[in-house]
């Protein structure tokens, strides 16, 4: 459950002052798929941080879980990204020469997780997450774009967090290979009840959700279901 | 985050950039190996002069004729050279009225022309009184010493060291001590006059300021009478009872000296006393300060090595942001950045340390099997190295570390 009240960030002091969030509020409940859409500029790369944990806002509460966590300090927000929180980025940022399962446990390294239960949650998320066995022992970077995102989605499911955000997932991939991803997302939001949370400037990137936050201008100006929903198909093969 | 994961990722993230960390290793292997092979450099120096000084005896003073030394100069004399204002009844008064004392000898000293059966050579002769060997850390090859007796009966005798031995009479390999059978019994010629040789003494090694091996000793009273022609000695030897009492004895004998010279004035002394011990930490103190130059030249470099580190970390934490990044992202807390790279420093470090530990204590053995140099290994200076190694990693890696733990995870996950 995220509660996001009157929200506002602003960079820098004085006259050079920029105020990338003018006062947001939302909701999303557990188990919702949300896109927040809208142009560079928008605000929603700050929604995304404060969201994530990353950053806190300058005034406004955001409440993740009953637990307010916009002054919190950054240690303390390390803990919440660390149990709560799956990031999927727009260029995967998995470790190079690192096999696919050793960066898949990595959030489990941090969550100080034993050995054998690491694993075991690595496999069980990566095979949610659609990839293949064989692949597993495979280092990260003989892999294709596709494969690559699945497995940051699997990194994200892996300490089984409250919400998985992911900016722009499909930035870097190509659109049937976006569609795969994208197809991941639904599957596990609606198959395992995840909250999904999913930042892009595309339309129809968004329309894969089932509701739509649009920003401009560091304010909302649309939150509505999505009119025509797009299904995508799950697997690759 | 677990030591075992640690070092995984240590290993993975050093193992990814196999030359680098080589060459950076390399830096550190080099300065430490090179402060050890140094150190020991030095202390085998040390250790060498020390030897060779103990072996003149233990706990010894000697008093050697002449105007006494200026204190904290230069060792110049400024007197009368080595005339003889020391005779045998100064030593027979130490020997009877300084306390603490194990034995008193006296030194007629000269070289000399000797001969035997159509060979000659040209050694120090020394007249020297029973007390000599105990004294001076002498031992009988064959024979015996000088005794009293033919001290006081002024005989005609000769001990002969080996060296002095084997230039007179030959050698013989297929005899324990290398020197042929029934030297001892025959005649040698002194000055022309022949001397009985009674025994001969073991071999010291020679080393340093006097080689005890290739001298010849008679009675002193006969070195007095036949060679030198007065009744002066060249040394007094004093062997202390123990080296707590050499300052006392140092002071008590030239107080009755003084007293016997009647000289009033210390500083116009006609004589000097040389304590070994002063002897000994003078030459310590430049061992010390000959051991601290080779270690710190060596020691440059192990900065140098260190700088290395720090500059290889520094490019890492550079290449690596994005990775810094996302490890914030999943929930890295700095601690956990932080050590990551201070163990990665740590270990290249240890590593370099213990590569040049085995080479600089390699170079040491093998010079030293070679007789190149004498060196000698402390274990204290191979336990400081592997400290200093370690030391450098935390200290030059500590800054990188720093750097990459305070990076802001947003600016990091965007790097490009």
């Amino acid at each position: 459950m995220i509660e996001v009240k009157d929200i506002t960030k602003t960079y820098g002091h004085g006259d050079t002052a920029f105020q990338a969030l003018k006062g947001v509020s939302f909701s999303i409940k557990d188990g919702e798929f949300v896109a927040i859409m809208g142009p560079s500029g928008s605000g929603k790369s700050t929604m995304m941080h404060i969201l994530g944990c990353l950053d806190t806002p300058t005034s406004g509460t955001y409440v993740l879980d009953g637990k307010d966590v916009s002054k919190m300090t950054d240690e303390e927000l390390a803990d919440i990204r660390k149990d709560k929180i799956g990031f999927v980025f727009q260029a995967f940022n998995l470790l190079p020469r690192t096999t696919v399962l050793r960066n898949v446990m990595l959030p489990l390294v941090y969550a100080g997780v034993g050995e054998h239960e690491r694993e075991k949650r690595a496999k069980k998320a990566l095979i949610s997450s659609g990839l293949a066995e064989t692949h597993f022992s495979h280092k990260s970077n003989e892999l294709s774009g596709g494969q690559i995102q699945r497995v940051a989605i699997a990194r994200a499911l892996v300490n089984d967090p409250s919400l998985i955000l992911a900016d722009e997932p499909t930035g870097n991939l190509d659109t049937k290979t976006g569609e795969i991803v994208l197809g991941t997302f639904q599957k596990l939001n609606e198959e395992h009840g995840r909250t999904v949370v999913l930042i892009t400037h595309e339309p129809d990137v968004a329309e894969h959700a089932e509701r739509i936050i649009v920003l401009r201008d560091g304010e909302i100006v649309s939150d509505s279901k999505s009119h025509a929903r797009r299904r995508a198909k799950h697997h690759d093969h | 985050m677990t030591i075992k994961d640690t070092l995984q990722e240590t290993y993975t993230a050093l193992s990814a950039n196999k030359v680098r960390s080589g060459l950076t290793v390399l830096g550190i292997v080099i300065g430490i190996g090179s402060v050890i092979a140094m150190v020991s450099v030095g202390q085998g120096a040390a250790s060498g002069i020390q030897s060779s000084i103990q072996s003149l005896g233990s706990n010894l003073l000697q008093v050697s004729p002449g105007a006494q030394r200026i204190a904290g100069g230069f060792g110049v004399s400024l007197g009368r050279g080595s005339a003889s204002t020391l005779t045998q009844a100064d030593a027979d008064a130490i020997g009877a009225q300084v306390a603490d004392i194990n034995a008193v000898a006296t030194e007629v000293s000269g070289r000399q022309q000797v001969t035997a059966k159509g060979t000659n050579t040209n050694t120090s002769v020394v007249g020297v009184t029973s007390a000599y060997p105990q004294i001076r850390n002498l031992q009988m090859d064959q024979g015996d010493f000088i005794s009293d007796t033919q001290n006081q009966n002024i005989s005609k005798v000769a001990v002969l060291g080996p060296t002095a031995a084997s230039d007179l009479f030959g050698t013989d390999d297929s005899t324990a001590d290398g020197l042929p059978d029934g030297i001892v019994g025959q005649t040698i010629r002194i000055k022309g006059m022949e001397f009985t040789v009674i025994g001969i003494t073991a071999a010291k090694g020679g080393s340093g300021f006097s080689n005890q091996d290739d001298t010849i000793y008679i009675p002193a009273a006969s070195a007095q009478r036949y060679l030198t022609g007065n009744s002066g000695v060249t040394t007094i030897d004093i062997q202390a009872s123990s080296n707590g009492a050499m300052a006392q004895v140092q002071d008590d004998v030239t107080n009755l000296l003084l007293e016997r010279h009647n000289i009033s004035d210390p500083t116009k002394a006609d004589f000097s006393v040389l304590n070994q011990n002063d002897l000994l930490s003078t030459v310590s103190s430049v061992s010390a300060t000959l051991t601290l130059l080779l270690a710190s030249i060596a020691g440059i470099s192990l900065v140098v090595g260190g700088i290395g580190i720090m500059n290889m970390m520094l490019t890492t934490v550079t290449e690596r942001t994005r990775e810094i990044g996302l490890r914030k992202a999943i929930g890295a807390k700095k601690a956990d950045i932080s050590r990551q790279f201070l163990v990665e420093a740590v270990a290249l470090t240890v590593a370099g340390g213990v590569i040049g530990i085995v080479l600089g204590v390699g170079i040491a053995v093998g010079a030293n099997m070679l007789g190149l140099l004498t060196t000698s290994v402390s274990w204290s200076s191979v336990v400081l190295a592997f400290g200093v190694s370690a030391a450098i990693g935390i200290a030059f890696g500590y800054y990188p570390a720093r750097r990459a733990a305070s990076l802001n995870p947003i600016e990091a996950l965007r790097y490009e």
